[in-house]
């Protein structure tokens, strides 16, 4: 919403410069978002006079003018047709920036003459939309006046305005709380009823009081429409506002000065003696003052009469009853329409009005009459004409009810020390009746704040016209030591394994928590339940199953962009469903390896690459990855079937999943392969359950350990794995590793065989292994290899 | 006994010309080996009579260590040499590349997020989370937004279908929901931060449909703007690390605080950058306010006994500020340049000790 500083001083007398009021607005909740101030953007230019205009001797459209200026004479050179000696216009000096051209004037001749400066249009000032040769100003205006000053132009204040201050949308609202913040006296506001001579003669009909449960009306007979006036039409146009005509400008008027929409329809064209707010009937339609026809619902507030609807209630009139300057009869209504079922009409219809940009945030229910009163008075100001009584249907909402207050609440819940009087006083220059005394007061809040239900809410009016400049800055009062940190062991892996991750060489990613829903169907994903209903867009319709589509894509964009080699993570959430127990945190982690090439030939990354930092980060995190199951053939469908695998403390325990991912998924995706990746369920990963800070006892022993190889013939689909488990588990004591270092199949070995060679570490306990000894853990390790289906290679 | 001393000469000369540590082994054998003309005279003198073995042992002994001692300063110049050749045989171009390593990094929204934590856990505030789908009754009505009230539209908010409990879940629209879910699941005092992902259905240069806020909540018996005022303002002066900051409390409007304020922060724009700590600009940074009374009424909780206050920040917005991040899309867009170049290092976890950032 938009003023202007004289409409302010309408209803504030002050002093205040913009600057003071744009502050104190800000300082009393009124965000303030932009000034326009045409005396600081026009300062340059002033008034000047032509003394004489003579022909420019090189150029038959251009005349040298003899200007006196703020600068004193000056010869300037001017193109302008009415450029003519005598001429009182706009003089802008060199070094001036013209904002209708976006020039700044330098000294130059024009075909041989130098201009000492530019004579201006209107349009060059950005004060009119286009202009027919220069300024033509009265002629008693001073040189050197500045333009704003002789043009009349203000400064205009743009705000924003909170849902809860529907009466700051009228300036006698802001006055209001200017006054109170000390800024100026404000002015009376009363109004005072016109005589009327004769009865309404249009009944007002209710037949939906949820919608519409008081409505005002009058007719005023042998009004003469027109134009308004100018002070009227300026003071429309200063703040952003097309004038109409009178009738109409009346009602805009009030809409933006006392946050009181009315409206007014010409009663030559109401059929059938009456005008009633009802619901729509359904397949009923409007053409309103837009030009738009819209669909009248059963959910709509519609005011209608004998021949059917004329408007939308608090929204928008039609077409069928606008009054325009044949008008002769005008019906003015002021009503109240339910703010709810306004702004539902207001979304349903697209329409953001001004009256139902008020409506739909509560009008004050104590200005229905004085509003239409008010209305008549300027009505008749303007267009003459003879009012009826005014004529009431239904009942205004109740005014709110009164507050039990303690003035000491002020200091207890703001900090602020206030008296019990300047809180009262505060209050009551707000509107508000205070009666009782001592801790017991009794708060009345204006028919205009129903925002105020609560002692909370007087606080708040009381701290805000104090001034929130005023509150103490208090410290915290100490909390019981928190020494062992304030994260909860998962926010700490969290944490703990981004950091990993980071110094593993991965960067981390922060990706959408949706996707297009397609893609999360692809990971097993996609279900109604996670289905937005709103996406901002058709491809992020679904919450994410997994953030592996997310990292895959981001490699894909990256490779397009010319940096196919990435390693990315992110630490986020996945959606199985709807409810708190279907979010999960994932730990998810890709490499698109495009290393560069290598002149020694060291080895590509690949899938071990993934598996490797994958069981380091569990490492990191705590987790139990000596007793972790690696399971092939039953990871997800989104892995390469023959290279992926699953980890896991138990069927029930899938703690992640790593391979490289398959082909298809990544056609689907536009990403370009091989791409490793894996996922990591960190609500799966068992939280270490220690007593205490103490680490278990040390114990190394002083014997040397010793190794042993042992190369065993195992089919071919025979995993590593479940050969070393046989080896582990050969002598639970003097085994502490066997770890596979050669796999070999070819010639030497029987077809469908390979061989898999292993080193065995031995960790003597409490004696060095006599020769003898160390045969017999072979045998059991040869004995337990073969259990396993393997034989020992000779 | 010219014998002996040819013999020496003799010995010594070979060790002399021995060229490797083969044709030196050669002499230390011909010498001082089983049939060496050393041992010869070693092994002889056991038939020598005493006098002789007296005048002759000596000599002879004397001869051994000689030739011993030659023998070993060869063998250690032929070693060093040996081991000089094989070094410059082994020379390597080092200019050459080392196998390549990636150099990861940490989100700035993520690094941001970790110092909030960092500072606001010195305060003594615990860290507090929530789902992201939320129901209607945390997200909104718990937090006294009226059913149908203008102050739901303006939260752009993303809905999921109705589920077959007729129940219309959504995206939380702000980290406020995690209010309700600590002050209904834990006794006062409390005090909590909770950062997360929020969701708004909003896109351009400064929004987002994600972005991430941190939330704050206070309550006890006597907590009151004041200390909101020293929360917030440590909170600006740590996480900008200046002394110097300004802060102005301006009022506003939010359904769940009463009363509720927007806190500014002096800073500097002129010349495309932003300084805090100086200058004639706001910028405002977060939302903040006294809990409202109903919503520690719609916890269970009697608002005559407890009061707090309540904030919001967005940390993306904070990043950006503190980071110079120009447009907040690209922090969500993966570009793994813009990820090296706004990143940080895994090791730098705000500290402390070690500072912020």
């Amino acid at each position: 919403m938009k003023f202007t500083l004289s409409w302010l001083k309408q209803h504030l007398e002050t002093s205040a410069t913009v600057q003071d009021i744009v502050e104190a607005m800000t300082m009393a909740g009124l965000e303030v978002e932009h000034v326009e101030d045409p005396a600081k953007k026009l300062a340059a230019f002033t008034v000047a006079k032509i003394v004489s205009a003579e022909q420019h001797p090189n150029a038959d459209r251009l005349r040298v003018c003899q200007v006196d200026t703020v600068d004193g004479r000056k010869e300037i050179v001017c193109g302008a047709p009415n450029a003519r000696t005598g001429l009182t216009t706009i003089y802008a000096p060199i070094g001036a920036y013209v904002p209708g051209l976006d020039v700044t004037l330098v000294e130059k001749p024009v075909r041989g003459v130098v201009s000492n400066g530019m004579l201006c249009s209107a349009a060059e000032l950005e004060t009119a939309e286009e202009s027919d040769g220069i300024m033509e100003l009265a002629d008693n205006l001073a040189v050197g006046l500045p333009v704003a000053e002789a043009l009349g132009l203000e400064a205009v204040i743009d705000f924003e305005v909170t849902p809860n201050r529907p009466d700051w949308l009228g300036v006698a609202g802001i006055a209001r709380d200017l006054a109170a913040a000390g800024l100026g006296k404000l002015k009376d506001q009363s109004v005072t009823p016109v005589p009327s001579t004769f009865s309404c003669p249009i009944e007002i009909r209710l037949t939906a009081p949820e919608a519409c449960p008081v409505f005002a009306g009058r007719l005023i007979r042998k009004v003469k429409n027109g134009p308004s006036p100018d002070w009227l039409q300026a003071q429309l146009k200063a703040i952003g506002l097309r004038s109409i005509n009178a009738l109409v400008d009346v009602t805009n008027l009030l809409s933006y000065d006392r946050a009181r929409p009315l409206h007014v329809y010409d009663a030559g064209k109401l059929v059938g003696g009456y005008i009633e707010a009802r619901l729509g009937q359904g397949e009923e339609s409007l053409l309103a003052l837009d030009g738009k026809t819209y669909a009248l619902t059963t959910e709509m507030c519609v005011i209608a009469d004998g021949s059917g609807a004329l408007g939308l209630g608090g929204v928008m009139g039609g077409e069928s009853t606008g009054c325009s300057d044949e008008t002769t009869e005008v019906f003015v209504e002021s009503a109240w329409f339910d703010p709810l079922r306004t702004a539902q009409t207001g979304r349903a219809t697209g329409i953001a009005s001004d009256a139902q940009y008020r409506f739909a945030r509560t009008v004050d229910t104590g200005f229905i009459v004085p509003g239409l009163e008010l209305a008549t008075k300027l009505i008749l100001e303007l267009c003459g004409g003879e009012p009826s009584e005014i004529q009431v249907a239904g009942q205004a909402p109740a005014a709110p009810g009164p507050i039990v207050f303690d003035p000491a609440y002020v200091t207890r819940l703001s900090g602020l020390s206030v008296d019990a009087a300047t809180s009262l006083d505060v209050l009551t220059k707000l509107g508000c009746t205070v009666s009782g005394t001592g801790s017991a007061l009794s708060v009345t809040p204006p028919s205009w704040r129903r925002d105020i239900e609560g002692k909370a809410d007087l606080v708040e009016e009381v701290a805000r016209i104090v001034g929130y400049g005023a509150l103490p800055s208090t410290p915290l009062p100490p909390v019981n030591a928190t020494s062992s940190g304030v994260l909860t062991p998962r926010q700490n892996r969290a944490r703990m394994g981004r950091r990993a991750l980071a110094a593993m060489g991965y960067s981390e990613a922060v990706t959408w928590s949706f996707t297009a829903r397609k893609t999360a169907e692809l990971f097993g994903g996609g279900s109604a339940a996670v289905v937005l209903s709103n996406p901002i867009a058709s491809d992020l319709d679904c919450m994410r199953p997994s953030i592996l589509p997310n990292l895959i894509e981001a490699a894909g964009r990256n490779a397009k962009r010319g940096f196919a080699d990435c390693a990315l993570f992110e630490v986020g959430p996945v959606f199985a469903g709807d409810q708190p127990k279907d979010q999960r945190t994932a730990i998810t982690a890709l490499i698109a390896p495009h290393a560069p090439r290598r002149w020694d030939g060291g080895a590509a990354e690949d899938v071990f690459t993934i598996k490797s930092d994958l069981l380091a980060l569990l490492d990191e995190l705590g987790a139990p990855t000596a007793s972790l199951q690696t399971v092939q053939g039953s990871a997800s469908p989104w892995w390469h079937p023959g290279r992926s695998a699953r980890l896991q403390l138990g069927p029930k325990a899938v703690i992640a999943e790593f391979g490289a991912l398959h082909p298809r998924i990544l056609a689907a995706l536009d990403a370009d392969g091989p791409v490793y990746g894996f996922e990591l369920w960190l609500d799966s990963v068992p939280e270490q359950r220690r007593k205490s800070k103490a680490r278990p006892g040390y114990e190394a022993s002083s014997l040397m350990p010793l190794s042993r190889d042992f190369a065993f013939i195992v089919p071919v689909d025979q995993i590593a794995g479940d050969l070393v488990k046989a080896v582990l588990g050969a002598d639970k004591v003097l085994i502490n590793g066997a770890r596979v270092f050669d796999v070999y199949q070819g010639t030497g070995i029987e077809p469908g065989h390979k061989s898999v060679a292993l080193e065995v570490s031995i960790a003597p306990k409490d004696k060095t292994l006599t020769e003898a000894e160390i045969e017999a853990l072979s045998a059991k390790i040869i004995a337990a290899a073969q259990k396993a289906g393997a034989r020992l290679r000779v | 006994m010219t014998d002996l001393a040819t013999l020496e000469a003799q010995i010594v000369g070979a060790i002399g010309t021995a060229s490797d540590l083969a044709s030196l082994d050669a002499v230390r054998v011909s010498a001082l080996g089983k049939t060496g003309s050393i041992s010869g005279l070693l092994k002889g003198m056991g038939a020598l009579s005493p006098d002789e073995r007296r005048e002759q042992g000596p000599l002879i002994n004397g001869l051994r260590d000689r030739a011993q001692a030659a023998l070993a300063t060869r063998k250690a110049d032929l070693e060093s040499a040996a081991l000089d050749a094989q070094l410059a045989s082994e020379h390597l171009d080092l200019s050459l590349p080392a196998p390549p390593r990636r150099r990861g990094g940490v989100h700035p929204t993520m690094q941001v997020m970790d110092e909030m934590i960092a500072i606001f856990a010195e305060m003594g505030f615990a860290v507090a989370d929530g789902p992201d789908i939320e129901d209607d009754f945390h997200n909104f009505t718990a937090l006294n937004f009226p059913p149908k009230h203008p102050a739901r539209e303006m939260h752009d908010t993303f809905f999921f279908e109705a589920n077959a409990a007729g129940e219309r879940m959504l995206l939380r629209t702000h980290t406020s929901p995690v209010q309700i879910r600590t002050m209904v699941s834990q006794k006062p005092p409390i005090r909590i931060i909770a950062p997360g992902r929020t969701y708004r259905k909003d896109s351009d240069q400064t929004h987002t449909p994600m972005f991430h806020q941190v939330e704050g909540l206070v309550i006890d018996r006597d907590i009151h703007m004041g200390h909101l005022k020293w929360t917030l303002e440590t909170f600006v002066g740590r996480f900008f690390e200046t002394s110097d900051v300004v802060t102005r409390f301006r009022p506003h409007h939010f359904p769940f605080t009463e009363p509720s304020a927007e806190l500014d922060v002096q800073c500097d724009r002129t010349g495309g950058e932003l300084k805090v700590g100086q200058g004639q600009s706001w910028l405002e940074v977060l939302g903040c306010g006294m809990v409202h009374p109903n919503v520690i009424r719609n916890c269970g909780l009697d608002p005559d006994e407890w009061q707090g206050f309540a904030f919001g920040m967005g940390v993306d917005r904070l990043a950006m500020l503190k980071y110079g991040v120009p447009d907040l899309r690209d922090m969500f867009a993966s570009d793994v340049r813009w990820l090296s170049h706004y990143g940080f290092s895994a090791f730098a976890a705000p500290t402390a000790a070690g500072g912020l950032s």
